[in-house]
């Protein structure tokens, strides 16, 4: 019974089953069309990154963004388009292409195979009905003819197959009249490289593809600031800012130490048009790893330092001014050099010294500091000179609660101002305090005072480990290089069939097809028919 | 002595593009079917080219001797580097194909980015910046421009393609005679032809611009790729014109609409150079402008 209702649904819906689905899908979706709407569409998806800011590369952009548009932000967030690169839907569409690679370039690697290891094939009965095609007589016995044909065509690189036949009207005649009417012909075909390199090229697309993914995972990315002097070591706790791929393993990280023994800036002092434009950054560095000895090195904008499986980038740079602030005995309650965050290009800087404790108050300093200072028509202050030319140092007095103690992680660079009085500045009975290197001023309300002991420079690494970047760069070139197979190595049959014309002459048909596209093939044809004439 | 230089590169420069646009009005004439000797004026149109190609090259060399590097680090060297190479790739592939009747389009499109960029992208000699310093800087930057050139050729054949081809549908057809300054253009399948060809060559130096962008990116920045608006363009262009390869392999798809998908690459490619480098915020903001 179950026997039967199976044969009758069969019967039925001979194409619906599962698999027959299934076959229809995939071949739609391996189809060149697909493919070629998928590229397509992967463009068009690629658009809104540019357009919007992206939390991968701009982060600061996506917060701007957020406060300019509330209305909008949260909408386009909701579709991802904040994060296209790794949306659902971008992600979507590149794995279907690369399904749809896969799908399309498999079954050929099995064909090319085949046809790697095969002759080319039979000559076709008739040549004149091929695209490009020539035919013509030439003194001499059909045997010596082909000889040459063969010759030449082989000279020329194409792998060659013989066939001699008896024409299809000698076909069943005798063996001796056979000779006189029969075909020779060489079968040639060239250019195996192109769908070798077409199929190494998309096989190292899907390589790039896969490293990339990976790459990701297995490494770290890490950020830390120091200033001249100062030394990190090369372990979790010591980084400003770390991000681990998903397979990371702490205990990998290789243990060294980098020191920043100076940093050094030129700028541009000639050409008017640039005055103050930096030239070069220089940071000379002493790095040690456990246990041997230090050596000297040093790292570029463009020269990354590959230290201990890491490879040091520097990618940042400001001032960093050196404050302590006494309390009214003069006791010593602060002491420390504080990276400051450029703002212009003449390197206004904005930084925040916290002083928990000592002082009968929590007390916080916004700072300013100006490598060059000049006082514009209001009298506030900038920078007009990015180098230590005539430094100075000013400060809006906070005092009240810091916020540190709620186990909340807050910024060294902002504070949060929302638990505290000011005490200088603007909406303040006090000015800033101002100082020059060296110099040292009394806090408000008799708190103490704050010197401005002097000034370093900092530096802004990012620490790096990618094992899978140089796949990444293999497979790249690796498509570079088969691509120009691919495109440049045409693939063509050639054909040349004898027959004998009278008793001292041949003549000659010359055919080819191309695989591909080879818009030369006519020329060659002329080409080869011009040498069979002349040999 | 680098004013003076610099200076002399204007001067050349602009003499180049009255030199082209002289060059294009006869071009241009000959299209239209007027003038005594139609078939002179498209050789002094070539040879104007080649005095217009001499004279922009010294002013690019000029610029880059007044700047002590290769000319082409700021927006307005960009235009200056990129349409010399638009006009190299015509002048060489006239060597090997007559392609003259693309000489219109290709004086009218350098004379005008030419003149956009010494009016609104012109800045002074500065040194590089740090992250600029960099030889792939020479080589980066001029393989994208020498891509630009063979695209931009893709896209006016392309062109002339889709024309041809509606042109001959017409004649075939019998409907009355249009566009006939086409009738001196090679047939639609032979444009087709020319077009491929060199916008393969494109795609292959546009892949290794792509490759040397990553290499430099991942040196200057730490890593290879971070879709930076540009890289994100480049990324783009390069998948529109894969798109065009693949096209011509699908059914339906060859002839008009691989040709209109070439179009639209070269629009991109413009669209990167312009709107992106002036608009978009990103890392590769080295237009110069303020």
């Amino acid at each position: 019974m179950s026997q039967q209702s199976r044969a009758e649904t069969t019967v039925v819906n001979p194409q619906l089953g599962l698999a027959g689905w299934w076959r229809w899908f995939w071949r739609q979706l391996t189809s060149m069309r697909t493919a070629l709407l998928l590229l397509l569409l992967l463009a068009i998806a690629a658009i809104p990154g540019s357009l919007v800011p992206q939390r991968s590369a701009d982060p600061n952009g996506v917060t701007a963004y957020f406060a300019d548009n509330p209305e909008l932000a949260p909408v386009l967030d909701s579709v991802q388009l904040f994060d296209v690169y790794s949306s659902a839907w971008f992600s979507a569409i590149y794995l279907l292409l690369f399904v749809s690679l896969i799908g399309c370039v498999v079954p050929r690697v099995k064909f090319h195979w085949d046809a790697l290891r095969s002759d080319p094939p039979r000559t076709p009965a008739n040549l004149t009905r091929l695209p490009a095609h020539e035919e013509f007589t030439v003194p001499g016995k059909p045997e010596a003819v082909i000889e040459k044909a063969h010759a030449l065509l082989k000279r020329q690189g194409y792998r060659t197959v013989r066939f001699d036949e008896s024409t299809p009207t000698a076909r069943g005649a005798k063996a001796a009249t056979a000779s006189t009417r029969s075909r020779l012909s060489v079968s040639a075909e060239r250019g195996y490289a192109r769908e070798t390199g077409n199929l190494l090229f998309h096989g190292a697309l899907v390589g790039v593809l896969i490293a990339v993914g990976f790459g990701g995972g297995a490494g770290f990315a890490g950020q830390r600031v120091i200033y001249e002097g100062q030394a990190f070591t090369n372990s979790l706790l010591a980084y400003d800012t770390f991000n681990p791929g998903r397979w990371f393993d702490a205990s990998s990280l290789t243990p060294y130490t980098v020191t920043l023994d100076s940093f050094n800036v030129t700028y541009e002092e000639q050409n008017q048009d640039a005055i103050g434009q930096p030239l070069d950054y220089t940071a000379n560095v002493t790095t040690q790893l456990k246990g041997e000895v230090p050596q000297q090195a040093e790292i570029k904008v463009n020269e990354p330092l590959r230290f201990g499986n890491t490879d040091i980038y520097l990618l940042g740079n400001g001032y960093a001014p050196q404050v302590t602030v006494r309390d009214p005995e003069g006791t010593i309650v602060f002491r420390d050099t504080i990276p400051f965050l450029p703002q212009d290009t003449n390197l206004t800087s904005v930084g925040v010294v916290k002083v928990p404790d000592g002082l009968d108050e929590q007390l916080g300093l916004v700072g300013f500091f100006y490598p060059t200072v000049s006082a514009g028509h209001s009298g506030a202050f900038f920078s007009m000179y990015p180098d230590l030319i005539d430094p100075m140092l000013t400060f809006n007095v906070w005092k009240g609660d810091l916020g540190l103690n709620e186990g909340i992680p807050r910024s060294v660079y902002a504070l949060d101002t929302s638990g505290m009085t000011k005490l200088t500045g603007q909406q303040t009975a006090l000015a800033s305090l101002e100082l020059k290197p060296g110099e040292t001023v009394a806090l408000p309300e008799g708190l103490g005072t704050v010197t401005f002991d002097g000034v370093k420079r900092f530096v802004s690494l990012d620490v790096h480990n990618d094992p899978a970047q140089i796949w990444v760069l293999f497979f790249a070139l690796l498509s570079l290089g088969s691509l120009l197979f691919s495109l440049f190595i045409p693939r063509r049959r050639v054909w040349v069939a004898v027959t004998q014309a009278d008793k001292s002459s041949s003549t000659v048909s010359i055919a080819a097809l191309a695989r591909g596209d080879d818009v030369t093939l006519d020329d060659r044809v002329r080409e080869l028919g011009e040498l069979i004439r002349r040999a | 002595m680098t004013d003076s230089l610099s200076q002399f590169s204007v001067l050349a420069l602009y003499s180049s593009m009255a030199v082209y646009a002289i060059a294009f009005i006869l071009y241009t004439l000959d299209l239209a079917g007027i003038g005594p000797a139609r078939f002179k004026l498209v050789r002094i149109g070539l040879s104007l080219t080649w005095l217009g190609f001499v004279l922009q090259s010294v002013a690019t060399v000029l610029r880059g001797v007044a700047a002590g590097r290769v000319p082409w680090a700021n927006m307005y060297e960009f235009a200056m580097t990129g349409t010399l190479m638009i006009v190299l790739v015509y002048l060489l592939v006239n060597l090997k194909w007559d392609l003259k009747f693309l000489g219109s389009f290709v004086t009218g499109l350098v004379v005008l980015l030419l003149g956009m960029s010494a009016t609104r992208f012109y800045v002074e000699v500065v040194p590089l910046p740090p992250a600029l310093q960099s030889y792939w800087l020479v080589i980066h930057v001029f393989v994208a421009s020498l891509a630009t050139g063979f695209f931009a050729l893709g896209f006016a054949l392309s062109l002339a393609q889709v024309l041809q081809e509606r042109r001959e549908r017409a004649v075939s057809a019998a409907v009355a005679k249009r566009w006939a300054w086409l009738s001196r253009f090679p047939e639609s399948a032979t444009l087709e032809n020319y077009a491929y060809r060199l916008i393969v060559v494109g795609f292959v130096l546009w892949t290794f611009t792509l490759i040397a962008g990553a290499i430099w990116a991942e040196r200057a920045w730490g890593r290879y790729w971070g879709w930076d608006v540009k890289e994100v363009w480049t990324f783009i262009i390069w998948t529109i014109y894969a798109g065009y390869l693949h096209a011509r392999s699908t059914r339906g798809w060859r002839g008009t609409r691989s040709a209109v998908l070439a179009m639209i690459g070269f629009a991109s490619v413009l669209f990167n150079f312009t709107v992106v480098n002036i608009f978009f915020k990103g890392l590769h903001a080295y237009s110069g402008l303020k």
